[in-house]
């Protein structure tokens, strides 16, 4: 019969459309923005800068290496290095950004800063709900709008996240053991010096002076 | 093979048919079919002179997505200009990210681990489904269909993109690929969620094939019409569905057999007559042809390392030369051309896209045909202007 | 497929005259090229799509490249006589390369399923000498190509039935892809300018430098 096949495709139309009524998985759409889907857990948006602890100046984990800077393909990161140091998670002073702007109007969320970073300072973040009705500065996020805590990448990224605790983690250990080792060989050098020189003064003959230097050729 | 025939219809001049006395009868309409319209799938403009309602003049023009991307290719490092493949083609950024990645592999010697291998074709064949399941969305609107084949496909779309979510990050920009593997691991539970997805990937493609295999208006609509012969179609460097379509068994997967799609056990469908039912007919069955790969892929991944411990982030500098490489992409052979010059940035970086060249006999296809025609015929060549333009 | 050294052999012996080079590429995947004369190069094609033997029918890319003029330092191990020893010693040489624009063909085979074998065809200069003889009337897939070669690089091809810009609009002047192209600054307006190019960018329109804005400490 002619037209048979155009009734089968309105049958499948009419058991999607019913369908809709009862089934969760006919019905797919969700009412934006009232209701939301759940975010998937790798999901990425725009960059923001990690801060340990409550202090986000002190505790911000960018070194200013530029790295990112460098690697960014449309070239939106825009670093200014500070002329201080401050003190990093190892102990050691670092220098620290002085500015860091992201402009968000460039960037294209390809997180190849994030793979560069040696530092674990840079991390993706999961909102997306940006705009802003200021056309020429609202997109350019500064130091202060990117740095967010530590304890919100976890929430964020929590696997992500615990990998990045981990290396910091493995990275301070690395350096205490380093330091460690470094002042047991310098009180062992100590040590042996001063035992040098005990035993040289032992075998020295009476009243003639605790040679510092080594003995003059006998005459 | 005949040189003349391959060459394009001398159809500049066009003059309207002249009756016994020699005056012509009516006169010759030109339309644009502007930049913006619904259904030229992107910013594409075609210069159409009708007779009446029978094309006899196509010129195709475009150009309007440019973004010189082979010039910004030169201009930053190898590793920076993946995530500009993804904009290529956006509708399979998996696939210009491994063709992009393979060819660099090839220019720098380096090679991948076979987990990585795995996971590639398993993104790669997802990508191509969802392509082809987009593409008869948007065929069936291009008909007349109005939207509801279009919204069905595109929320099968949805699971596939949640998978690619899930792994790399982006729905659609995904950025997967790196030289020498790939960014991030899948783990198990990914897995397990892409059987899920392929297997109930079929029941739909049943559902849909009953909106499209044996419909009458479709088969009245696309059989012999758009028809392509198999001398022009090679002569014209036609890849992809188009090319089987019209009879001529050629894929990338079975002659090339790059990657390792020499393991995977899968047919080539190859069309008969070239309109433009064959076309999707073609893609419909590549489509399951697809999933009979992902079975096999899935089933077989085995564990290892995602990627070649010799390759680096940064400061990657391939030595001088220069290499072609190609992949099967959804929409037909995706190639790219690098001469290094030993710097980071590459000296020179091509992309040859499928869909710009698989546009060079529109104007072949359409001649004769209703203007209705030519939209469908436009629908079957599968074009992204993202890939056109660059 | 038979070696790149048989294929010139056996077009050295169906078309006399021709010069024809092979050159080298030194990364692992080897695809060495055939520098074709442009004067002959019509007839070199069509042997190659036609000969039984290769069967090349399909034209994959057509690729244009620019080498503008500069100077190639090469190392070379020379014997020099030093103070009566023969000592090798390397020295650079540096030749000038003359400017020349370079159209790349990539050719397969659809019949017997083998390939790539790579053509090149090089202009006598980048300003005025840059014509070649066009391959569509070979294979027409190099259609949509040439004219995107025309158009971006410059290079006019003799023989294409429709040579006009593809990409850039009709009326445009000037070939994008060239090495020594100076893009217009005025096309895109820059939303957060800063360093060279907020002074490339007062030049067009006027900016206002908003007073700074000092990050406020986070509770």
């Amino acid at each position: 019969m002619l037209g048979e096949q155009i009734i089968k495709g309105m049958a499948v139309t009419a058991k999607n459309f019913f369908g809709s009524y009862v089934s969760k998985e006919r019905l797919t759409t969700v009412q934006y923005p009232e209701e939301h889907l759940a975010q998937k857990e790798n999901t990425r948006q725009f960059p923001f800068l990690v801060y340990d602890g409550d202090d986000w100046e002190k505790g911000l984990r960018c070194v200013a290496c530029q790295i990112c800077e460098k690697e960014c393909p449309p070239k939106c990161i825009y670093i200014v290095k500070s002329k201080d140091k401050k003190p990093d998670y190892k102990g050691q002073l670092q220098v620290y950004p002085a500015t860091f702007d992201i402009d968000i109007s460039v960037c294209m969320s390809c997180q190849i800063c994030v793979e560069v970073c040696p530092f674990e300072s840079i991390k993706m973040d999961t909102k997306f709900e940006l705009s802003t009705a200021d056309r020429f500065g609202g997109l350019l996020l500064t130091k202060d709008k990117l740095a967010k805590s530590n304890s919100y990448y976890q929430k964020m990224h929590p696997q992500d996240a615990a990998d990045s605790d981990a290396v910091i983690a493995a990275e301070k250990a690395k350096a205490e053991a380093k330091a460690k080792a470094a002042a047991e060989a310098k009180v062992k050098a100590e040590a042996e010096a001063k035992a040098k020189a005990t035993a040289a003064a032992a075998t020295a003959p009476v009243g003639a002076p605790v040679p510092t230097s080594p003995p003059p050729a006998a005459k | 093979m005949n040189a003349v025939a391959a060459m394009p219809p001398k159809s500049f001049e066009v003059k309207p048919k002249l009756d016994e006395s020699g005056t012509p009868i009516g006169e010759l309409l030109e339309i644009s079919m502007g930049p913006h319209h619904p259904s030229t799938h992107g910013v594409f403009r075609m210069d159409v002179v009708l007779d009446g309602e029978t094309v006899v003049k196509l010129k195709p023009v475009f150009g309007y997505l440019h973004r010189n991307h082979e010039k910004i290719g030169e201009n930053i490092s190898y590793l920076a200009n993946m995530p500009y493949t993804d904009r290529l083609d956006y509708f399979c950024s998996m696939t210009n990210n491994w063709a992009y990645a393979l060819t660099v592999e090839k220019l720098a010697g380096l090679a991948v681990p076979e987990r990585a291998e795995y996971i590639r074709v398993i993104m790669a064949e997802l990508t191509r489904l969802q392509n082809h399941t987009c593409l008869i969305g948007f065929f069936l609107q291009d008909m007349g269909a109005l939207g509801t084949p279009m919204m069905y496909a595109f929320r099968e779309r949805e699971k596939i993109l949640d998978l690619f979510e899930s792994v790399s990050g982006a729905r659609m920009m995904c950025n997967y690929m790196r030289f020498g593997g790939v960014r991030v691991d899948v783990n198990d539970e990914w897995i397990a969620q892409a059987k899920k997805v392929v297997s109930d990937y079929s029941k739909f493609l049943d559902e849909f094939g009953t909106f499209l295999t044996e419909n009458e208006i479709v088969l009245a609509r696309t059989q012999f019409i758009g028809v392509m012969s198999k001398e022009l179609a090679v002569n014209a460097s036609i890849t992809g569905p188009m090319l089987r379509a019209a009879g001529v068994n050629y894929d990338l997967r079975k002659v090339d057999k790059y990657g390792i799609y020499g393991r995977f056990n899968f047919q080539v469908p190859v069309g008969e007559h070239g309109d433009i039912y064959d076309r999707y007919m073609v893609r419909v069955l590549e489509m399951r042809e697809s999933i009979k790969i992902l079975e096999q892929a899935l089933r077989d991944i085995p564990a290892g390392p995602v990627m070649d411990p010799k390759s680096r982030l940064r400061g990657f500098r391939p030595k001088p030369g220069e290499v072609y490489g190609r992949v099967e992409g959804p929409k037909g052979e995706l190639g790219f051309y690098l001469i290094s010059d030993g710097s980071p940035n590459p000296y020179r970086y091509r992309v040859r896209p499928p869909s710009f060249v698989n546009l060079t006999i529109l104007e072949d296809m359409c001649l004769g045909h209703r203007i209705s025609d030519a939209v469908v015929i436009l629908g079957s060549v599968d074009i992204v202007l993202g890939e056109v333009d660059r | 497929m038979e070696a790149l050294e048989q294929i010139k052999a056996r077009l050295g012996a169906a078309l006399p005259l021709t010069k024809l080079d092979i050159l080298p590429n030194e990364c692992p995947a080897g695809e060495r090229s055939l520098l074709v004369e442009p004067g002959r190069a019509f007839d070199v094609a069509k042997f190659l799509r036609d000969d039984a033997l290769l069967k090349l029918d399909y034209c994959s890319n057509v690729t244009g490249v620019d080498w503008p003029e500069a100077k190639i330092k090469t190392k070379v191990k020379k014997k020099v006589v030093v103070e009566g020893v023969e000592k090798e010693v390397e020295e650079t040489i540096e030749t000038l390369r003359s400017g020349h624009l370079e159209v790349v063909y990539h050719l397969y085979s659809m019949e017997l399923k083998h390939g790539p074998v790579v053509l090149r065809m090089r202009t006598e200069n980048r300003a005025d000498k840059t014509h070649l003889p066009s391959l569509t009337p070979v294979w027409r897939g190099a259609e949509f190509q040439e004219r995107e070669i025309f158009d971006l690089y410059g290079v006019v091809f003799d023989g294409h039935p429709d040579l006009r810009r593809i990409l850039m609009w009709d009326e445009f002047v000037g070939h994008p892809m060239r090495r020594d192209y100076i893009a217009p600054d005025d096309f895109e307006y820059e939303p957060t300018p800063h360093d060279e190019v907020l002074v490339e960018a007062k030049k067009h329109y006027p900016v206002e430098v908003k007073a700074e804005v000092k990050p406020e400490v986070k509770a």
